[in-house]
């Protein structure tokens, strides 16, 4: 007992002498004077996490029986906290609210994030001490951690996004008058386009694209699947590479390329109106050109999730129908596909919030059509900035995501009868009846073909001077944006350079601190037991149905200024990256984890090794994969995010995508290519590196063994 | 109290709705090996691991070597245990899985290696330290888990069913090993099964457990000689249960079966209805009736060389016994007459 006191103890005792320092961020003439200082000279309400650390050194030292020290510990951490909290959000840059003092001080710096941490562990060390979560002091504080982390980044920012949308206008400050007419106004519900009029709202627009995006990628993504599991079709790994595809594309490369094809001057379009008089016209610019796209982006996702879906079925059920003399049709249709039908229905909730939340398609092809991502970005970079509009669009948006986010948690918790019980099921799937197999052959080989062509059109378009204009072979794109000079010493002239260069610096930070957070979530909820681990569950998965665009807007509101002013650092992106792409981590985390023993990290417990000790030397070094696959995918959406990043990036921390869309608004489509097609090499090289790296790191292991 | 006891006062554990454990008090003496048993789901492995510290209690205290560890962290507490999955560490060899826990100790590097080598010693694995837990065969993985146990010199060694992986065989091998160096060392352990061969052939003492209370505890001897239960009786070692009505209660029972007047020369506390336990082989079969004898029919002969199985009809309901081996055994639909001394039978509550 006095052994975990001890280990509690260490962490604030350094921070208190080391880092106790608030501001110095910010403060010109005292930069690195600490809160200590400042709470001295004036800045009383600083005091406060002082009182907490100071009475918690006070309740150890009074060496009284544990379970009365982590009471006082509890406390004593609470007091610093709601002290701290309660100064930071009331005592903002410019002024207090609600005018109760003269005051103002700049945002939180690293001293006030370790005081923060430290009191944070103060009161999960004392909750370990009361014999929650079998005493254990590192778990509690993981627990912790994470719901801080969670609270700050996804829930605090939110709750602007609650608080903007009862702005009233001109900034005439907050009430509920406005709020309900703006939220309902037609000109975001309007149906107009379905009953022959020319013009649908937003809301009603991305509804409706949802829901066909929904079933067109379920529909494809289905017809591969079958083909992949149940057909004896020859090129199976290029099915697989198509699975890849989505996740290496950065955004607005699918809507270029089609742009490229069905334009106005796209290669189709010209073909058939050389070919047979047809019109040129514009349909690409609007639903069904923005729903193509979709369909290219979001059918592989369907095909990924629905190969687990039918290779789910268990065969001995369709061999069970079989020996009951029901033909191959029949035993598909009455046995396969009402198993498939709870992975059907996620596969199309998963399209439905895709779709929801996209948003570089839309802006690239969506034309006067316009739906609710890009309108929110509009309200916010448009000539007439209205952030109490951005926010109720996000609002509305928010609250469609999320439904389909609860539908799909109900479906898959109720109704997965097609479960993988981890027992060798043998036997074969049945194959496909005729008819059935023409039909998926007949969906997807077409669409296939389309997807590969879409990119070869993508590298092919780059090498050429104007697409639809004027097609000799030209490097002209790729020289003005990565140019480089060999004189006195290597320049980086070209344009892209510097978006390309920092949006790999923080991919690269990012995607470790996102895989850890992940796989550190994912332990918890697969290895531990404590209150409340529904609704933990449930809020780190949250950040998944949050479009980025939401997030991007939030993050605006909540971190341009004081107590936590992070706008217009790198920072905030590598923060808004973590966050996204958690929910993947934490999915990873969970399967790869569900399948280690739980005996094995028992083991090592009872071996005399810590929860800290046991991650570490176990489970950590047998996720291997997992892992992997965390940090390259966290690593890649970095760099292919764009609807949280464009509201973030800042002329000194630009990133890639966010140079793209500058590029695509100045119709500059060539660099804009070559500049995608340097990224998906990028990708490319930096997944296979990361695969040899572990690769190599087996191999060496069984060379060692062999050795002996 | 001394080092290596184990203490439960009024111990229990819930799951949310599900019992686990009533609460339950019961001692375990330093330097025995005591056996949980039981059939599956009775609250064993549920015991095992509150000593273990996997689970905390829901109520009650638990003391291990006199020191009060209910709110005590597993790491902390000097148990060590053998897992059913024997759960080595797959990315590790051999030797770095015994040595895992004296690591973590932050033992000297050549301590580590010396204790470790010791262990596999211990367990006949010398020169096996290489080689990776997926190159060695069951019973070999089965002797590195409790080499791994062993090592840290715990003091209470936790087993939980770790022979229900190997082949039968070797099973008998590797208990005879357990139960050797378990007192060779002076270990106490606590081993858990569902085999009740298998708890009274390694067991100082057995704790029989049934919906998640103790039905009975004592020497393997005590179970089968004084079964306090038909459950007991019908779990250690098979037996006969024939319905009676006791009729005197005192130092000798009178008792009937079947409307004849019986007399045991055993002690007895209230009269009315009873069971008489009879083991198979206290039976007796002979083709002619004798004085007292039972009539019965063969249902079913089985010659298993060593000894012969048969299934009766009787008047008292169907019975099983066991004979030595003879020439002309009884076939199917035989007549016979059942006799059994009256001081091999028993008597349980009804
Ligand atoms: N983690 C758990 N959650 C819920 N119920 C459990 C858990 N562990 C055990 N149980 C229940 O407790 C009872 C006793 O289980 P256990 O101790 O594993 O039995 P056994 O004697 O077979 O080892 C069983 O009914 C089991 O279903
Ligand atoms: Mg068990």
């Amino acid at each position: 007992m006095i052994g975990l006191a001890g280990y509690a103890l260490l962490p604030w005792y350094i921070s208190a002498g080391g880092f106790w320092s608030f501001g110095w961020l910010a403060a010109p003439l005292g930069a690195g004077s600490s809160a200590l200082v400042w709470a001295m000279s004036g800045r009383l309400w600083l005091v406060g996490p002082l009182l907490g650390l100071g009475f918690a050194a006070a309740v150890l030292a009074a060496r009284r029986p544990p379970l009365a020290t982590a009471r006082g510990l509890v406390a004593a951490g609470a007091l610093g906290l709601a002290t701290m909290l309660g100064q930071g959000l009331m005592i903002l840059g410019t002024g207090t609210r609600f005018g109760l003092a003269e005051a103002s001080q700049p945002g939180m710096g690293a001293g006030a994030f370790v005081t923060a941490a430290a009191l944070l562990f103060l009161i999960t060390t004392g909750i370990s001490g009361l014999g929650r979560g079998r005493g254990d002091a590192f778990v509690t504080g993981l627990v912790g951690l994470v719901v801080a982390l969670v609270a700050v980044f996804v829930f605090y920012p939110m709750a602007f996004i609650l608080i903007r949308a009862f702005e009233l206008k001109g900034g005439a400050g907050f009430g509920v008058s406005e709020f309900l007419p703006r939220f309902f106004a037609p000109e975001i519900w309007s149906v107009s386009c379905l009953g022959g009029g020319r013009w649908c709202g937003p809301a009603v627009n991305s509804l409706l694209l949802a829901l066909l995006t929904g079933a067109g990628t379920t529909l494809l993504g289905l017809a591969f699947a079958l083909i992949f599991t149940r057909t004896d079709f020859p090129a199976k790994r290029l099915l697989r590479v198509l699975t890849i595809l989505p996740i290496i594309t950065p955004p607005f490369v699918i809507g270029l390329a089609l742009i490229l094809l069905f334009g106005r001057a796209g290669t189709i379009t010209e073909f058939f109106a050389d070919a047979f008089g047809w019109e040129k016209t514009r349909w690409l610019y609007g639903f069904w050109g923005v729903w193509l796209a979709q369909m290219l982006s979001f059918a592989p996702i369907a095909f990924l999730v629905l190969i687990g879906v039918v290779e789910g079925v268990s065969p001995s059920m369709e061999e069970a129908s079989q020996t009951l003399n029901a033909t191959r049709w029949q035993t598909f249709r009455y046995v396969s596909l009402p198993l498939m039908r709870p992975g059907l229905a996620n596969a199309f909730l998963l399209g439905f919030i895709e779709s929801l939340a996209d948003f570089g398609n839309p802006l690239v092809l969506g034309g006067n059509f316009n739906v609710l991502s890009t309108d929110i970005y509009f309200a916010i970079v448009g000539t007439v900035a209205d952030p109490a509009k951005a926010a109720i669009l996000s609002m509305i948006l928010l609250a469609m995501t999320l439904s389909a986010f609860v539908l799909q948690r109900q479906w898959l918790g109720n109704k997965s009868y097609a479960t993988v019980t981890g027992k060798a099921d043998s036997g074969r799937h049945a194959a496909l009846s005729s008819g059935v197999r023409r039909a998926c052959y007949a969906l997807a080989l077409p669409w296939a073909a389309f997807t590969l062509a879409v990119y070869l059109l993508i590298v092919f378009g780059s090498f050429v001077k104007l697409w639809g204009y004027d097609h000799t072979f030209t490097l002209i794109h790729y020289k003005r944006a990565f140019g480089i000079i060999m004189r006195n010493g290597i320049h980086f002239t070209g344009a892209a350079w510097d978006s390309y260069f920092t949006t790999l610096t923080i991919s690269a930070i990012s995607a470790p601190l996102t895989a850890a957070v992940g796989l550190a979530t994912a332990y918890l909820l697969v290895r531990q037991n404590f209150i409340g681990k529904g609704a933990f569950e449930f809020s780190t998965m949250l950040s998944f149905a949050i479009p980025g665009t939401v997030i991007g807007v939030a993050y605006v509101m909540a971190f341009n200024f004081p107590p936590i002013e992070l706008t217009g650092t790198a920072l905030i992106l590598i923060i808004v990256f973590v966050f996204r792409n958690m929910p993947v981590g934490v999915r990873g985390g969970i399967a790869a984890m569900s399948q280690l023993d739980r005996s094995l990290d028992e083991a090592s417990i009872m071996l005399g090794a810590n929860s800290a000790t046991t991650l570490r030397r176990v489970i950590l070094p047998l996720l291997g994969p997992a892992i992997l696959a965390a940090l390259t995918y966290s690593f890649v959406r970095a760099i292919t995010s764009v609807s949280a990043v464009i509201f973030l990036v800042s002329a000194r921390h630009n990133m890639a995508t966010a140079f793209i869309v500058g590029r695509v608004e100045n119709n500059e489509f060539g660099i804009a290519i070559a500049y995608a097609t340097v990224l998906i090499v990028t990708m490319l090289a930096a997944i296979l590196a990361l695969q040899a790296l572990i690769g190599r790191r087996r191999l060496r292991r069984t060379d060692r063994v062999e050795a002996h | 109290m001394t080092r290596g006891s184990v203490r439960f006062e009024g111990v229990g554990k819930r799951f949310g709705k599900v019992t686990a454990l009533e609460p339950l008090t019961l001692d375990i003496a330093p330097g025995t090996l005591v056996t949980l048993l039981g059939p599956s789901g009775c609250g064993k492995t549920t015991t095992l691991r509150l000593i273990a510290g996997l689970e905390s209690a829901s109520e009650g205290r638990i003391l291990i070597g006199g020191h009060d560890v209910t709110h005590l962290a597993a790491t902390y507490r000097r148990v060590s245990m053998v897992f059913q999955s024997y759960a080595l560490f797959p990315h590790m060899t051999v030797l770095e899985n015994v040595a895992y826990g004296l690591r973590v100790k932050r033992l000297p590097k050549a301590d580590v290696q010396a204790q470790a080598e010791e262990g596999l010693a211990l367990v006949g694995l010398t020169g096996f330290g290489a080689r990776l837990p997926s190159e060695l065969s069951g019973g070999q993985q089965q002797r590195v888990a409790v080499a791994r146990a062993i090592v840290l010199e715990p003091e209470v060694l936790l087993l939980d069913e770790p022979l229900s992986n190997l082949d039968a065989k070797l099973r008998r091998h590797v208990r005879e090993e357990i139960r050797q160096i378990q007192q060779r060392l002076g270990l106490t352990a606590v081993y858990v099964t569902h085999d009740q061969e298998e708890a009274m052939a390694v067991s100082d003492r057995i704790i029989v457990m049934k919906n998640a209370e103790i039905a009975q505890e004592g020497s393997p001897h005590d179970l089968y000689d004084r079964p306090a239960s038909a459950f007991i009786a019908d779990f250690i070692g098979d037996a006969n249960l024939i319905d009676v009505e006791v009729t005197l209660a005192g130092a000798t029972t009178g008792l009937t079966l079947l409307d004849r007047p019986l007399t045991l020369p055993l002690a007895s506390i209230e009269t009315g209805p009873a069971k008489l336990v009879l083991r198979p082989h206290q039976l007796q079969l002979s083709a002619e009736p004798l004085p007292g004898s039972l009539p019965a029919e063969v249902r079913y002969a089985a010659w298993l060389g060593n000894q012969i199985q048969y299934t009766l009809d009787s008047a008292a309901g169907p019975l099983f016994a066991i004979t030595a081996p003879v020439a002309a055994p009884f076939r199917q639909g035989d007549s016979v007459h059942l006799t059994f001394a009256a001081s091999d039978a028993r008597l349980v509550r009804g």
